[in-house]
């Protein structure tokens, strides 16, 4: 009898209604309910079919750069003295981070459902500068929601958008941070959603959208794999990404799950610390709770209304996380830890000056439990990091926090 | 039971016009007034009363009951002082019903169980949870439905008379038909479109069928109740409140009078809406 107690694989979900164990599924009105459901439809079509994704290869051979490197960090090694350290450079992307790659898969996606217009979300800017970058290669028209305080925080990614054609609208509700950008994208698919493909920046919503963008980024653990096992000849023994709603983490995380011997870490933002309401660490500081279409870890309070998170980090300043994540933290397969701002700061310090690469301030948070853990590892062991984008957008927070400014 | 609802829909119908709904938000701009609100309603004309649940984040809600719901919350309102409201109106008047109307996190947190036993014993008599559609019915309409509270669904423009089955399957008390494909808040789509919609769905079922989204005026209840078995007159009435409170959003004498005038109104149209209809 076979009685192992063990799943057979961490990589089935979720299932057919979206679920991962308990958490995902589909809670939205019911004006988006069949637009979801023809998604889904499409999306199933499309991930069988060869000419979907031979245009997906070639996209992202000749137009998102890929394969993205993998490095060996030489110096910062040598400094921690410890586990050798890989990042899978997803900072030389089109467009500075690994957003890209989930924009080009779903601008596909809204091509073959016959939508002609794009919106999204965004937070740091990233995925708004990825999403209007391939609106304008696809021709179509974007509107980008962004949170006010973060318009202001990313300024040059605001600069990036318009510049490409893509209309930016100040969201100014809450804190006017990611979540309360993700809640007027939502008002606006609603009102037009017979022309509309709302593009989700990251691993979270309601089904398909877990699913689908965890599969347009594990291209990401699936070359970092293949690359780690040409280099070392093995799989690495930590895999480490930042998590905001999870998109770049499951995309290195998913081709590792099943591999035992890899112990899987994802990062939130601690903020100032976990003991006050300044962080944005939705599993280690959160509770099982629904919105945005799924059920997850949120910040809330015992009213369930959703509070608001803070990061220094403008891509990680949100109080959900994919549901997922919510699920292989419950079954214990990849642990979550909150990193501060100030080591997120400290840690881009670090990589600029040991290594010349100016990461972005959500890697930074897995750069910084990287520099925790590999000097207690041993010099045989190998980390993996996704540096998941580049710093450009954050040199001026920096700067200014820094005291370098003009 | 949702007898309370089924004998209010069978009264007015007897009356020979159509049911008029009222939203308002619980605890906008504080308990208090919110419950001499809630007891004002019945009195101006109103047949049932749609008690909003605050929610943070109110994804299909257009910014005036967005602010309602701020301002609620600020003034510290919770799910369970908005079943202590409904409990309240419920000791002075046991005929009108109450529809809880929100976002299912708060219930999920409260506990499903717990708060259905609370919900019954505070009078309340159907739901309406915007972010649960049929696909999701095991969370907490089934249950809502085993316990004897009402499930009411929104049908939209979206639902074709392929998934209308589907959402119609265990709804209960009336069907909410939203009027156009958007937020609250947002303009009165072509009353003619709206008829036509109604007549698809009562193709599709015997329960009564109110549309809301955009029903302002005691006109657009005239026009819209002439071929719906019910109006729903939320943002409106969200406005009049809001119009009349102080610079920092408390209430003043003019704001409970306020909303009586305009649901007496409202109230003069849904009755005029049949004659108009007769012409
Ligand atoms: C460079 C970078 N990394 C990580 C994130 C966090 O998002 P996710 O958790 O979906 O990867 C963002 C979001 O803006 C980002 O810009």
């Amino acid at each position: 009898m076979n009685q192992s107690p063990k799943l057979n694989s961490f990589r089935s979900g979720p299932d057919e209604d979206g679920r991962f164990g308990v958490f995902g599924g589909r809670f939205v009105a019911e004006t988006l309910m069949p637009l979801i459901l023809d998604l889904q439809d499409e999306w199933n079509e499309a991930k069988n079919d060869p000419a979907f994704k031979a245009e997906l290869e070639k996209l992202g051979a000749h137009y998102i750069g890929r394969p993205s490197p993998l490095y060996f960090a030489e110096r910062l090694t040598a400094e921690l003295g410890g586990a050798k350290i890989y990042f899978k450079r997803e900072e030389l992307n089109h467009t500075g981070s690994h957003k890209i790659n989930n924009c080009i898969g779903q601008i596909l996606l809204a091509r073959r459902m016959g939508k002609t217009r794009i919106i999204a979300e965004t937070g740091a800017g990233q995925h708004g500068v990825a999403s209007a970058t391939v609106a304008a290669r696809f021709g179509l028209p974007c509107v980008v929601y962004m949170g006010a305080t973060d318009v202001e925080r990313q300024a040059p990614n605001v600069f990036r958008m318009k510049l490409l054609g893509a209309e930016v609208k100040p969201v100014t509700a809450g804190n006017g941070t990611l979540k309360d950008a993700m809640n007027e994208a939502l008002r606006d698919w609603v009102t037009n959603v017979e022309s509309t493909y709302y593009l989700i920046g990251t691993a979270a919503g309601p089904h398909p959208y877990p699913e689908m963008v965890r599969d347009f980024q594990a291209v990401i653990g699936q070359e970092a794999k293949q690359q780690i096992l040409e280099a070392e000849g093995r799989l690495p023994d930590l895999v480490i990404a930042a998590v905001g709603g999870g998109s770049n983490a499951i995309g290195i995380f998913h081709p590792f799950l099943d591999d035992e011997s890899v112990k899987i870490v994802g990062v939130e933002a601690g903020g100032k610390g976990l003991d006050g309401d300044e962080h944005c660490a939705s599993i280690t500081a959160g509770s099982p709770g629904v919105l945005h279409g799924n059920r997850t870890y949120l910040l809330q309070d015992g009213d369930g209304q959703i509070k608001e998170g803070h990061s220094i980090s403008a891509g990680l300043d949100y109080p959900g996380i994919g549901p997922e994540h919510a699920w292989l933290n419950d079954i214990g397969r990849v642990e979550y830890v909150p990193i501060l701002d100030h080591e997120a700061l400290e840690a881009f310090q670090t990589l600029t000056r040991l290594e010349g690469i100016i990461p972005a301030l959500e890697p930074s948070h897995a750069l910084a439990e990287v520099i925790k853990r590999a000097p207690k590892m041993g010099k045989d062991e190998i980390i993996l990091m996704n540096l998941s984008g580049r710093g450009d957008k954050d040199i001026f927070t920096v700067g200014k926090i820094l005291g370098m400014g003009q | 039971m949702t007898a309370r609802m089924e004998q209010r829909f069978a009264d007015v119908a007897a009356e020979g016009r159509p049911v008029l709904v009222t939203y308002f938000m619980g605890g906008d701009p504080d308990f208090d007034t919110s419950l001499a609100i809630m007891k004002a309603l019945p009195k101006a004309g109103a047949d049932v009363i749609e008690l909003g649940v605050p929610f943070s984040d109110p994804m299909a809600d257009g910014p005036a009951i967005q602010l309602a719901g701020q301002r609620a919350l600020k003034g510290g309102q919770t799910l369970a002082k908005t079943l202590e409201l409904a409990r309240l109106f419920r000791e002075g008047d046991k005929r009108t019903p109450i529809v809880l109307m929100g976002y299912y996190n708060p219930i999920y947190i409260y506990g499903v169980d717990r708060f259905l036993d609370d919900a019954l014993k505070a009078g309340v008599d159907g739901l309406i949870v915007v972010d649960l559609p049929p696909e999701m019915d095991d969370e907490l309409c089934i249950p809502a439905l085993a316990k004897g509270i009402s499930f009411i669904r929104l049908a939209t423009p979206t639902t074709d008379d392929r998934r209308l089955p589907k959402v119609l399957e265990n709804t209960s008390g009336f069907v909410y038909y939203v009027s156009m494909n958007g937020i609250t808040g947002s303009a009165l789509p072509d009353p003619s479109l709206i008829a036509g919609a109604v007549a698809r769905i009562k193709a599709h079922t015997r329960l009564p069928v109110c549309v809301g989204f955009g029903v302002k005026t005691a006109d657009h209840a005239r026009v819209i109740g002439a071929s719906a078995d019910g109006v729903v007159v939320g943002t409106a009435i969200v406005n009049q409140i809001a119009s009349s409170l102080t610079e920092e959003g408390r209430a003043t004498d003019a704001t409970v009078p306020g909303v009586e005038a305009l649901v007496r109104g409202l109230a003069a149209g849904v009755r005029a809406s049949r004659l108009a209809a007769a012409e």
